[in-house]
């Protein structure tokens, strides 16, 4: 061949060759991230297209609140990503991807995940609409260290609210730590105590029945805690409305003696303290009626609205195959939502013995969880009550109401939302 | 007769043509276009035409959303769209103004609404003058000759190029149980106070951060309102001997109050529509002792579990009604007194 004819020649095979080739199929994942989940999530995903090279995912890493608060509005406009990874499981059900008629084997996906499918699907629904990345539970952890410098035995299982209170007050007293107990600033971490406490939340028709004794008698308890500062008001009243505000930032900096939070947090402790003191989850204090947390997590499912429905089948496939879960929770230390993993175990990839600790109880609690605190990530009106509870109780600490306008305030709000549902 | 002498033309003027030329003949070329656009709709009509592509931007995307917030407030229901809502008339204004006693928001139904709205018109008085005082004295200080006068110009002016969030997190690390202002009261002997918490401490750093954020903005206009006032008013008073103050309230600020009539509107607009920096830095608490219009809004609109887009754009526009009001009031106020003065 000349010259003259070569040139026109590798043009015409590059041109040909790129109009016959198939351009891959492009998701969009959304992501948000408590820990390391972010990086293990790039790095199994970046494998998915080398094994998948039709696929093309572009992860949208994005704020916690942009999940919770932009990402509701997205689906109601029939809009959004192709997959995303979010907590609200329940409340957005109705835009969640059928998966049932597009994974290879349905059957595996009944089998490892059907615990938790109702906590994702409309009432009444026997969709797959996805998997949980991680199981979660809310509990306390502690400061150990504090705990032993002011020579204070660490309460054990089976001690109450009012006795962690008494011994948190004592640690504090003694070593100059501003906030002897700090509880997220949620209804749903509220939930749990609660329900310890003999709160009932549902009634018989499934309906809300919020206020009563057991309810009462924590909501009187954080008031209590702020009046004599075992809780300080930085966290339950330096807010407004149902925001959320966490003291994952004070216990890493030991500014707390316990801080009731949740599983989710022991991959970014591992990160924040490392070693500068000894932490660890210890179990759930009691109540009269239970010494339970509240399960939760969140779950990667597909939206509805996708054009690509088999290619986002074939990433959650994938993504949710027994291996890959695997290795994804034992990197990012969450509790694993796959019957398969949680009876042959995990093995988690960290040294630190708080991990370790904090991981065996979290799992342990997960045994221990009250019937009632079951059944409240599948209960459609959950986030609305705990969005009512932590806003009227954060007026309490402030001082603006008392706690009887608050209940009154709180079943108010409740009923006004449901009507407003329900219109 | 003497011969007129030749004009010169210099290097920098002929310079100056040859790269004038090209943008002259690209306006002579455009010329021909409008001249036929002239010809056939008439000089009005051409006003129109230029003036219709920003219209239609204006009215896509500030007049139709207006409208669309009116009708959702005779909404109700938790969808986004229109069509699927539920005609609820009046409903949501009722709501918001049920009250026991407008001056106790314990006794409305929508208590944090009224809540918000007493705070809201709190912080508009309270910043709106303070702003406006402290931007004037900015600005005179800056209009006199002193050394480094870029330099000072340059560091009042800097908070407004920051990000509102920004504006609010640096705050948030000087004021947090741990932060800066806490670390320099401590060595003296003060104990640490929880500026964010309690809550007149919050209403004063969210009215104070505020006014740092803005002030630049405000005192940049002021200054080019004093920068206008002839120089020889000021050196006749002082040869009539006139005192400083006099020359203040008598030339100075007569000769001002057209900038100062705009700084108090933008000042009372901004100020009604707070939310950004107030968000980040208190997240409207302690309680709800800085929860303001704006968050309310968002909050019930966007923010809770059933988004309540009903009582929200009614809330809104409840705002806007009071801030056309305040507007109005304003430019009337201005007004009579540009009347008072032309007689």
């Amino acid at each position: 061949m000349t010259g003259k004819m070569v040139l026109p020649a590798a043009l015409a095979a590059m041109l040909g060759g790129s109009a016959f080739a198939q351009e891959p199929v492009e998701l969009r994942f959304m992501w948000y991230s408590d820990g390391n989940e972010g990086e293990v999530i790039a790095d199994l995903v970046s494998r998915f297209e080398e094994e998948n090279p039709d696929i093309r995912v572009v992860l949208d890493n994005v704020a916690y609140a942009v999940i919770r608060d932009q990402l509701p509005v997205q689906l109601e406009a029939g809009q959004g990503p192709d997959l995303a990874r979010v907590t609200t499981l329940k409340d957005l059900a109705p835009h969640w991807l059928d998966l049932r008629g597009l994974v290879e084997e349905p059957a595996y996906w009944e089998e490892n995940f059907g615990n938790y499918l109702d906590w994702m699907r409309p009432e009444g629904s026997d969709i797959i609409p996805g998997y949980m990345t991680q199981l979660t539970v809310t509990g306390p952890f502690v400061n150990r260290t504090l705990f032993e410098q002011a020579g204070v035995e660490l309460p054990g299982e089976g001690a109450t609210w009012d006795e962690w209170a008494a011994a948190v007050n004592e640690v504090a007293a003694d070593q100059g730590i501003p906030m002897p107990l700090a509880i997220d600033r949620s209804g749903h971490r509220f939930a749990g105590p609660a329900i310890s406490m003999g709160a009932q939340f549902i009634a018989d028709d499934g309906s809300p029945a919020i206020i009563d004794d057991g309810f009462k008698a924590m909501a009187e308890r954080i008031a209590g805690w702020h009046e004599d500062g075992t809780m300080s008001p930085e966290i339950w009243g330096s807010v407004s409305g149902t925001t959320l505000r966490a003291a994952n930032e004070e216990f890493a900096n030991a500014q707390v003696v316990m801080y009731y939070s949740g599983s989710w947090q022991i991959g970014q402790f591992a990160e924040t303290i490392g070693d500068a003191f000894d932490w660890a989850a210890v179990p759930n204090p009691c109540g009269p009626a239970a010494c339970t947390g509240i399960p939760g997590g969140a779950g990667v499912v597909g939206i509805k609205y996708t054009e690509h429905p088999e290619e986002v089948a074939r990433l959650m496939d994938w993504l949710a195959s027994e291996p890959v879960l695997k290795e994804f929770y034992e990197r990012t230390l969450f509790l694993p939502g796959h019957a398969g993993l949680t009876a042959s175990g995990l093995e988690y990839q960290s040294d630190n013995p708080s991990v370790k600790e904090s991981l065996d109880t979290f799992v342990r609690s997960v045994g221990q969880l009250a019937p009632l605190a079951n059944r409240m990530p599948a209960w459609d009106w959950a986030n609305i009550v705990y969005f009512a509870t932590v806003s009227r109780l954060g007026q309490v600490v402030a001082g603006e109401l008392s706690l009887e306008d608050a209940y009154r305030r709180i079943e108010e709000d409740v009923d006004q939302q449901i009507a407003e549902a329900q219109r | 007769m003497t011969a007129k002498p030749k004009r010169k033309v210099g290097v920098r003027a002929r310079l100056a043509g040859l790269l004038i030329a090209p943008a002259r003949r690209a306006m002579d070329l455009i010329d021909i276009p409008m001249h036929a656009l002239q010809r056939r709709l008439g000089t009005g009509g051409v006003a129109a035409a230029m003036l219709a592509p920003n219209m239609l931007v204006f009215g896509v995307f500030v007049l139709f959303p207006m409208f669309l917030n009116v009708l959702y407030s005779f909404t109700g229901g938790g969808a986004l769209f229109l069509n699927e809502r539920v005609f609820v008339g009046t409903l949501q204004y009722e709501t918001l103004l049920d009250c026991g006693s407008y001056a106790d928001p314990a006794t409305c139904r929508e208590d944090r609404f009224w809540r918000a709205a007493g705070n809201t018109a709190f912080f508009v008085v309270i910043q709106v003058v303070a702003l406006v005082i402290v931007s004037l004295m900015t600005a005179l200080v800056l209009n006199r000759e002193m050394r480094a006068r870029g330099f000072w110009r340059a560091v009042f002016f800097f908070p407004v190029l920051l990000s509102p969030v920004v504006v609010a997190l640096i705050w948030k690390w000087i004021l947090q149980r741990n932060g800066v202002l806490n670390a320099m009261l401590v060595p003296l002997g003060i104990e640490p106070v929880l500026w964010l918490v309690e809550r007149q401490w919050a209403m004063f750093w969210a009215i104070f951060v505020a006014i740092w954020a803005h002030l630049g903005f405000y005192t940049l206009i002021l200054l080019a309102g004093l920068q206008a006032i002839p120089r020889d008013l000021y050196e006749a008073a002082e040869m009539d001997g006139t005192s400083r103050w006099r020359a203040l309230t008598r030339i100075t600020l007569p000769l001002l109050w057209p900038s100062l009539v705009v700084v108090i509107l933008l000042a009372l607009i901004r100020a009604v529509q707070v939310f950004d920096e107030v968000f980040v830095l208190t997240g409207g608490g302690p309680g709800t002792a800085t929860l303001f219009l704006v968050q309310y809004i968002y909050e019930t609109g966007l923010a809770q579990q059933v988004r309540n887009l009903g009582l929200a754009s009614a809330a809104s526009i409840l705002m806007a009604l009071v801030l056309i009001v305040l507007t109005l009031l304003q430019l009337l106020a201005a007004a009579r007194r540009e009347r008072r003065e032309n007689r």
